[in-house]
């Protein structure tokens, strides 16, 4: 029997209004209970379902409505305590109340480990034992590559610039202890491992820092949608927020015709503003001018760019594509079902590289390049959100703070002055956990990194 | 005609720092042994550096020495000199390194070899195995003599098809000109041995009389008189010292004017060498901007001239090793007296290794030493010590002996080689342990000497001495927990003294000695001291109860590594019949064919999720026979 308490987000995330977060081992109910604003779970029957709330631990707000599923053992899907939280309020707080049951002791399961469980306390027969090995491989393989997929690029050059500092540092260390006569190398003093792990450090936590704010999730990239009248714009967010079930809301303190459309597309949250105002005019840059236009359009982090597959490229367009010079903005070529008029080479010349994605929203063709080729400009950094670097994922997030918790070791071991070979330890482990964001554990790095850092011969 | 010449529990090929240990720990351990070696005037011999010990490596020696082998007490009957490196740093990286005197070791330990009861010392060139039924059951020598036995060690070295190189010269041999082994290589590669090629190379030596040593540094042994082994007890004083010189833009501006002519840079695809033991070639060419590098000048013993030129390893033509060895200062009259030269060699392909040592393909075969790929004596002796235990326990029916990655270096070093095989010499660094402050040089008996003992390599005197030093760090370890320091005034001055802030209320004695600058012998002066405590203890105890943290916290992971081990993998396991096992892991287990699920996720390309699917499969195995 498994001695620690696992918990998930078991819904396919941004795939439905309901997502459920599953606890189970031993203190499941009881990391829940203690979260959990309504009844006293502890004392509640088995398999019920309670309404309540979920409380932040540190501020003593309410995180989220939920409604609280409790089945004791042995009769669950795990044979274990297992306790279901189902969340309303999007992803978001989806991945708030997992950080929270994180933060409370629960361990974030692996892929495929609830089955595991299941089966190992042999609540699965032999018969689908062959089963349940290939659901934890084919589980382990798509986390691995959603979570390298959904990693920020600038996350992971700064994963790695990190980590390479760290190692160097470590091989300074290394090489004072295994070739102590080697005198071509300064001796690592406390101080300079001071500064050192000070610096990574201070770039983890802001790094935290953001990830807790969540500040683009919860903002949505400023999305702004343009084309000339009657290209399909009004179908295209239609489609986006359809597709995405978006959450609409009325922002306090505007006027009440200003809309934001928030949607999810493949884990990249949209702000769909309607600062073009693509509602009320359909022609912004005869409206306001190139100049103000572009004004408006600097401010948004992505652009989709309708054109119409039926009508010859127009003064119009060349106008707007003048207008998103230089910006992030994705062209779509709608309306392919019709026959076409479009220059499409000169359309690819127009558009620098930016991708060119072709639908037909009148019956929804294209919609999931369009998707892709979002999820692909924001996934690769291309998108610039000013010096912000996306942490959204919770084992990252989860790695990131124990990366940060060995370097704080490793610093009070520095401030007890205790020799550099033991601090070194600690040191050694944040590389490792920072190793697992970015899927590198290679333990070899080390040993290369000595020989290629500093010529030894004794 | 073949003969029969006779029949052995474990036959060792091989007098090197491998065969040593192997045929001293089996015949100790109660099997007759047999050590065949092509020159009986070349036991132990120290064919690259004079000097044993280092970090890590130092470390190794002491472990050897804890479970009964004989490498340290023969280095501490013929250092010339002994240094505790890494004083400054913490109580798990600092390791002992001796300057050995070559010919007095080769002497003392051909006579420790000779007075060991159970073990037969004799000349002979080994040319093959003999197998039957698939099982290696002895050896045939050139000389047609048949010797038959139950386990046989390979402790060939460098030996097998060895080639010297120097400049464009190279012609077959082994070491210093003795005979290569060519037939026993042919002969492993006919049984369907993996074998690799690596190389290793020397630096030339200089006649004594010919240095100029005011132009170098001296650098002497330690004042304080220590040794390797547990059990020394007299120690030698009379040290001799070291030199230390540098290369400069002549040495390098001859060694890049001629690098055409150096055997390893002619352009002909050689064997690998060592990323930490360069020749001086490599280290000009990888790291040009380095106007210097060190030279060290070791003595090669009491009763010779000759002198070991460390830093200078080189495979250059003869001519240029004279003028390149001229540029150095206090070199520049030296007169060569053995030229430097790279050697290549084959090797076995560790993986293909059981962590006992013994072959995977042919049982009763065991390999240890330089043939599995490492370089360096100790790395060697142990080795050497671990296939000699478990040859030995094999023919007397005992349990074998594999130490893990928290107990020992020994263990880390025969993971590394078993699960992960090289591909260069390895060389243990203390960067490869993951447990290095559990892998002190000052606990090696308290970790070892217990497994010794059970092995009957320790004797009972011993045993006993290690059980009271035990009892007595626990005690006073006790002891130093419930004497409460008062914040009076000797102990106020006494920590002034020692730059730490002062006391404000009482505390334990034990919580006084966690604070970095406190030492134990601080302590003594303001509590009542237990002048009858050996230095050995107290310095364990001072240790011990400073890290204890750190300690802690590395045996809660060495717990976790533990659980791992734990769950054993049957040696009939079918990795095809595992689906969702990954390709590249797939072929990586059912090569290496790890014993437990811990060091089957060592292995670089199996990945964690192999690891959970191989769990899930175990359990199923077991579920499975109990519904049976």
């Amino acid at each position: 029997m498994e001695t620690d308490t696992i918990t998930a987000i078991s819904t396919p995330i941004g795939e439905g209004a309901i997502a459920i977060v599953r606890l189970s081992g031993p203190e499941a109910i009881k990391i829940a209970n203690d979260l959990f604003r309504g009844k006293d779970l502890e004392s509640v029957d088995s398999h019920t379902i309670h309404y309540g709330k979920i409380i932040e631990p540190e501020t003593n707000e309410v995180a989220e409505e939920v409604m609280v599923s409790i089945m004791r053992a042995p009769k669950t899907f795990t044979r274990e305590d297992v306790v279901e939280i189902n969340c309303h309020g999007g992803m978001v707080a989806v991945n708030r109340v997992l950080e929270i049951l994180l933060s409370k002791g629960a361990r974030l399961a692996e892929p495929g480990e609830f089955t595991k469980r299941a089966f190992l306390n042999g609540r699965i027969d032999l018969s689908q034992a062959e089963a349940v090995m290939d659901l934890i491989r084919a589980k382990t393989d798509k986390a691995m590559s959603v979570a390298l997929k959904q990693m920020d690029g600038r996350l992971s050059s700064l994963i790695s610039r990190l980590r390479q500092e760290l190692l160097e540092t470590v091989a300074h260390v290394e090489v004072n202890i295994d070739y102590p006569e080697y005198d071509d190398v300064e001796e690592m003093s406390h101080e300079m491992m001071r500064k050192k792990t000070k610096e990574v450090h201070d770039e983890i936590e802001q790094l935290l820092e953001v990830a807790k704010q969540g500040k683009i999730l919860r903002e949505g990239l400023a999305t702004a949608i343009i084309g000339r009248p009657n290209v399909g714009k009004s179908s295209l967010m239609n489609t986006l927020v359809q597709e995405n079930k978006a959450i609409v809301t009325e922002v306090a303190g505007t006027t009440r015709d200003i809309i934001e459309e928030y949607v999810n597309v493949r884990g990249v949250p949209l702000k769909l503003v309607d600062t073009a105002g693509i509602r009320d005019t359909e022609d912004i840059v005869e409206k306001i001018g190139v100049e103000r236009s572009r004004k408006v359009l600097t401010e948004s982090d992505l652009i989709l760019f309708v054109l119409n597959n039926n009508e010859a490229l127009s003064d119009e367009d060349i106008k707007l594509f003048k207008a998103v010079h230089g910006l992030e903005y994705i062209v779509i070529i709608n309306k392919t079902d019709l026959p076409n008029k479009l220059n499409l080479e000169k359309v690819r010349e127009l558009a620098e590289g930016n991708p060119v994605i072709s639908t037909a929203l009148i019956n929804e063709a294209g919609v999931d390049e369009l998707e892709a080729a979002i999820a692909q400009t924001f996934f690769a950094g291309d998108i610039d959100t000013g010096d912000l670097t996306y942490v959204s994922n919770v084992r990252h997030i989860q790695l990131l703070k124990q990366a940060k918790k060995a370097l704080e070791d490793a610093m009070a071991s520095l401030e007890m002055s205790m020799p550099l070979d033991i601090v070194q330890i600690d040191v050694t482990r944040t590389w490792e956990f920072l190793g697992e964001i970015i899927g590198d554990t290679a333990s070899d790095s080390l040993i290369d990194q000595l020989f290629s850092q500093f010529c030894l011969g004794k | 005609m073949v003969y029969d010449a006779g029949h052995y529990d474990v036959i060792v090929i091989g007098a090197g720092h491998a065969g040593c240990e192997a045929g001293v720990a089996a015949a100790r351990m109660g099997a007759k042994t047999l050590m065949l070696t092509l020159n009986l005037d070349m036991i132990a011999f120290m064919p690259c550096n004079p000097s044993l010990g280092g970090p890590a490596k130092g470390i190794v020696v002491r472990e050897i020495d804890a479970l009964g082998g004989v490498m340290a007490k023969v280095i501490d009957k013929t250092y010339i000199q002994m240094r505790m490196l890494n004083t400054g740093k913490g109580p798990a990286v600092r390791a002992l390194r001796a300057q050995a005197d070559k010919p007095l070791y080769i002497r003392e330990m051909k006579k420790t070899l000779e007075n060991e009861e159970n073990l037969t010392l004799r000349q002979g060139m080994v040319d093959s195995l003999i197998i039957e039924d698939g099982v290696c059951k002895g050896v045939l020598t050139e000389t047609d003599a048949a010797y038959h036995a139950d386990t046989v060690i390979m402790t060939t070295g460098t030996f097998m098809r060895g080639k010297v190189l120097m400049g464009d010269l190279e012609y077959e041999s082994g070491p210093n000109n003795q005979r290569p082994s060519i037939k026993l290589s042919e002969n492993l590669e006919e049984l369907g041995f993996e074998i690799t090629r690596f190389k290793t190379g020397t630096p030339p030596r200089v006649n004594s009389h010919t240095i100029d040593y005011s132009k170098t540094e001296i650098q002497p042994g330690d004042d304080v008189p220590q040794g390797f082994s547990y059990e020394t007890t007299e120690f030698i004083t009379d040290q001799i010292p070291c030199w230390l010189t540098y290369t400069n833009e002549f040495t390098h501006q001859i060694i890049n004017d001629n690098l055409g002519l150096s055997a390893m840079y002619s352009g002909m695809k050689r064997g690998t060498g060592p990323r930490y033991c360069p020749s001086i070639e490599d280290k000009i060419v990888r790291f040009n901007d380095k106007p210097r590098h060190q030279v060290f000048l070791e003595p090669e013993g009491r009763e010779t001239e000759e002198v070991y030129v460390q830093g200078l390893s080189t495979s250059l033509p003869e001519s240029v090793q004279h003028e390149m060895i001229k540029t150095v200062p206090g070199l520049e009259n030296a007169e060569i007296m053995r030229a430097g030269y790279a050697i290549e060699y084959d090797a076995v392909v560790p993986t293909q290794l059981w962590p006992t040592l013994e072959t995977k393909k042919i049982p009763g075969l065991f390999t240890a030493g330089q043939i599995n790929g490492t370089s360096g004596y100790e790395e060697a002796a142990a080795q050497g010590m671990m296939a000699g235990v478990n040859a030995a326990a094999k023919v007397l029916g005992k349990d074998p002996l594999i130490l893990d990655r928290s107990q020992a270096y020994i263990g880390v070093l025969i993971d590394d080689l078993v699960t992960k095989g090289t591909n260069e010499p390895y060389r243990l660094l203390t960067s490869r342990a993951e447990y290095r402050l559990l892998l002190r040089h000052d606990n090696a008996d308290l970790r070892l000497t217990e497994t010794g003992y059970k092995l009957g390599l320790i004797t009972d005197e011993r045993y006993q001495k290690y059980v009271e030093k035990n009892r007595l760090v626990e005690q006073e370890k006790k002891r130093l927990e419930k004497i409460i320091v008062k914040a009076e005034e000797n102990v106020q001055a006494m920590l002034q003294e020692a730059n730490a802030t002062p006391l404000k209320d009482a505390v334990r004695a034990s919580d006084l000695l966690k604070r970095p600058e406190i030492t134990y012998a601080m302590l003594e002066t303001v509590i009542e001291p237990d002048n009858t405590l050996p230095l050995v203890v107290k310095e364990q105890v001072e240790i011990q109860i400073k890290y204890e943290g750190y300690i802690k916290k590395a045996n809660e992971q060495v717990e976790r590594m533990l659980k791992m081990e734990d769950k054993k993998i049957p040696d009939n396991l079918d990795y095809d019949d595992i689906s969702g096992i990954a390709t590249e892991a797939r072929e990586k287990l059912k090569k290496v064919r790890p014993l437990s699920v811990g060091q089957a996720s060592r292995i670089s390309g199996v990945n964690p999720s192999d690891v959970s699917i191989l769990l899930v499969y175990i359990e199923q195995g077991k579920i499975a026979r109990i519904a049976n």
